[in-house]
């Protein structure tokens, strides 16, 4: 890292000094675009999040793509079904590197209301990996901005190299996620082990 | 049912078979579009079978956003149903407590104070408004013209909306009717505040009129396109803007005027060319005609109780039998069919939703026409997938 006292002097001079890091993470936070993807409620809001009064654009975030090979983020925006999941989960698999994901409202968290139904899932974080949870039902569009700008924190503080390296720049890592299936009784796999490990009940 | 004279030219033979013969050798290409398609207003799919570009057959699948209300509402008590019912029709949750608060009534015999009624018809009469507004802008959206008129009735929705906030205490959701009269009381602010957001509503309609309704754009991809023929609207049990813009004069607080809707002059806008720009024309001209009714509702409000004081809300047990509440929801007759075996929950509890039954005329609409057509013909039909799914 370049010691700030010395990058505020050499830019008194006109020279700017930064790490690729910090560029090319810049660079990621203020363009995400987003997934034109709605489930249910949420999926409103999540609309009227990107209108003239919320305006998602002073985000960088305003070019929603209806195709998930040209986004950088998904909103689960809505109930996730037992029906739609395997979707989910593929246009997920579908969506190139680096990706990140919200998951939006009650529903996609955990089930919300609908928790007790028998076609629901408990929680999209099941099968894929989300990087910031938005409580509500629906949420308010603040709070979607509020997600966004957590996202965007995490963005920036990721590191290229090491351990904490994002997928994408990790061999080992993993690219594809399985896709459920509906089996005889419930999606098959019911979960995906290496996103959620299966709770431990303290009784 | 007469074809009327000025009718266009693809009427002359609505007398068509059901199935179109592909032209050519016969080789048909099968597309899936959805669940995850832009055009499609939530989780739903089609699949098209075409001939070159026209449309053979259509499949609707549904059931990508079936959340088990029925099952959950027959194991809840009366009262937890009704944020339930929040959901189904999640851009007009008003109108939706409303049928489910008239049904239980119904069922219970319960009588609603005069001030609920005047604050149910303006709540139901805003939320149609903004339905409406939003439906058009959604319409506009698919025909290509990205942004700008969704904006324009985004604005619009979220003065309405800030209004329900200020009284229900939700944007979305407001979960504000209860069985025998309205959870809370609009105090007079709230009332100024309404008189002032309708004031600016005629402008507005006004404006998204001039903007849109004589776009030639518009006009050519929408005039003659996606024909319901009235007498199929009939049979298919279609109901709301997409009945009437087959020329069908049916509008169920006129028929049955629930609550106090035959207080209100108000005229009833009918379609003649039976077809998309019909459908579009028709909710431009009943957002004209709500605003109406709402501007005489604010200025005859009563004073008084908003609920009954001696209505049970919670913990009742009503006796058995059976009742079905119906209203004229902003996308056609929304219905709770309720069946109590006089146990605290209802031992049957079916929604008649307006946007499942509008969408079986879907393939009819759509055969011969462009597959670019079914997008649009789709979007004039307004669905919500939550209520189509429940």
């Amino acid at each position: 890292m370049v010691d700030e006292g010395l990058k505020i002097e050499l830019g008194k001079q006109g020279v700017f000094v930064t790490t690729i890091e910090e560029l090319y993470n810049w660079g990621r936070k203020s363009s995400i675009w987003p997934m034109q993807f709605g489930l249910a409620c949420c999926a409103i809001e999540m609309i009227a999040t990107t209108m003239a009064r919320y305006d998602l654009a002073r985000f960088g975030a305003e070019v929603f793509r209806p195709s998930p090979r040209q986004a950088d983020m998904m909103i689960i925006s809505g109930t996730v079904t037992k029906k739609m999941a395997p979707q989910v989960v593929r246009l997920y698999n579908q969506m190139a590197e680096p990706k990140y994901v919200i998951a939006m409202g009650a529903c996609a968290i955990s089930g919300g209301p609908f928790k007790q139904g028998y076609n629901v899932l408990k929680g999209i974080d099941r099968y894929i990996p989300v990087d910031v949870h938005i409580p509500g039902c629906p949420p308010r569009p603040e709070a979607l901005l509020q997600a966004f700008m957590t996202l965007q924190k995490k963005i920036e503080a990721q590191h290229l190299t090491g351990a904490g390296r994002p997928r994408h720049l990790d061999a080992e890592g993993q690219g594809e996620f399985p896709v459920p299936v509906q089996g005889e009784h419930d999606l098959e796999p019911t979960s995906n082990k290496g996103v959620w490990p299966l709770p431990v009940i303290i009784r | 049912m007469t074809i009327p004279a000025h009718a266009p030219e693809q009427l002359k033979n609505w007398n068509r078979p059901r199935i179109i013969e592909p032209g050519g050798d016969g080789d048909l290409l099968e597309v899936a579009m959805g669940p995850h398609h832009p055009s499609t207003h939530g989780v739903f799919r089609m699949d098209v079978a075409l001939d070159g570009e026209r449309v053979i057959r259509l499949k609707p699948v549904f059931g990508y956003l079936h959340r088990n209300h029925e099952k959950i509402a027959e194991s809840v008590s009366y009262l937890a149903s009704m944020p339930y019912t929040d959901r189904l029709d999640y851009i007009c949750s008003l109108t939706n407590n409303w049928a489910y608060a008239l049904a239980v009534e119904k069922l219970t015999s319960q009588e609603v104070p005069e001030r609920a009624e005047y604050l149910r018809v303006i709540l139901g009469e805003l939320t149609r408004i903004q339905n409406h507004a939003s439906s058009i802008g959604f319409l506009i959206q698919e025909m290509g013209a990205s942004g700008t008129p969704l904006m324009y009735a985004f604005r619009e929705r979220e003065k309405i909306l800030d209004l329900f906030e200020a009284l229900t205490g939700s944007r979305m959701m407001c979960n504000y009717m209860r069985f025998g009269g309205c959870r809370v009381d609009a105090s007079a602010a709230w009332l100024d505040a309404a008189r002032k957001v309708v004031a600016g509503l005629p402008g507005f309609v006004d404006e998204f009129d001039q903007l849109l309704s004589s776009n030639e754009i518009l006009m050519a991809r929408t005039q003659g396109v996606g024909i319901l023929r009235p007498e199929l609207a009939v049979n298919a049990g279609v109901t709301g803007p997409m009945l009437r813009a087959s020329g069908i004069n049916y509008d169920i607080r006129k028929v049955d005027s629930y609550g106090i809707y035959n207080r209100f002059p108000f005229r009833v806008p009918l379609g003649d060319h039976w077809d998309v720009y019909d459908r579009f024309m028709i909710r431009m001209l009943e957002m004209r005609e709500s605003i109406k009714i709402v501007e005489q509702a604010l200025k005859d409000i009563p004073a008084g109780p908003v609920m009954d004081p001696k209505a049970k809300i919670r913990g009742f047990r009503p006796k058995a039998g059976e009742a079905y509440g119906r209203i004229e929801a902003p996308k056609g007759e929304l219905g709770f069919y309720l069946i109590s075996d006089g146990g605290p929950n209802p031992y049957r509890y079916r929604v008649r939703p307006p946007s499942l039954i509008n969408l079986t005329v879907l393939e009819d609409m759509c055969l011969g026409s462009d597959i670019a057509d079914v997008v649009l013909i789709f979007g004039s039909v307004d669905i919500v997938l939550g209520e189509v799914d429940r």
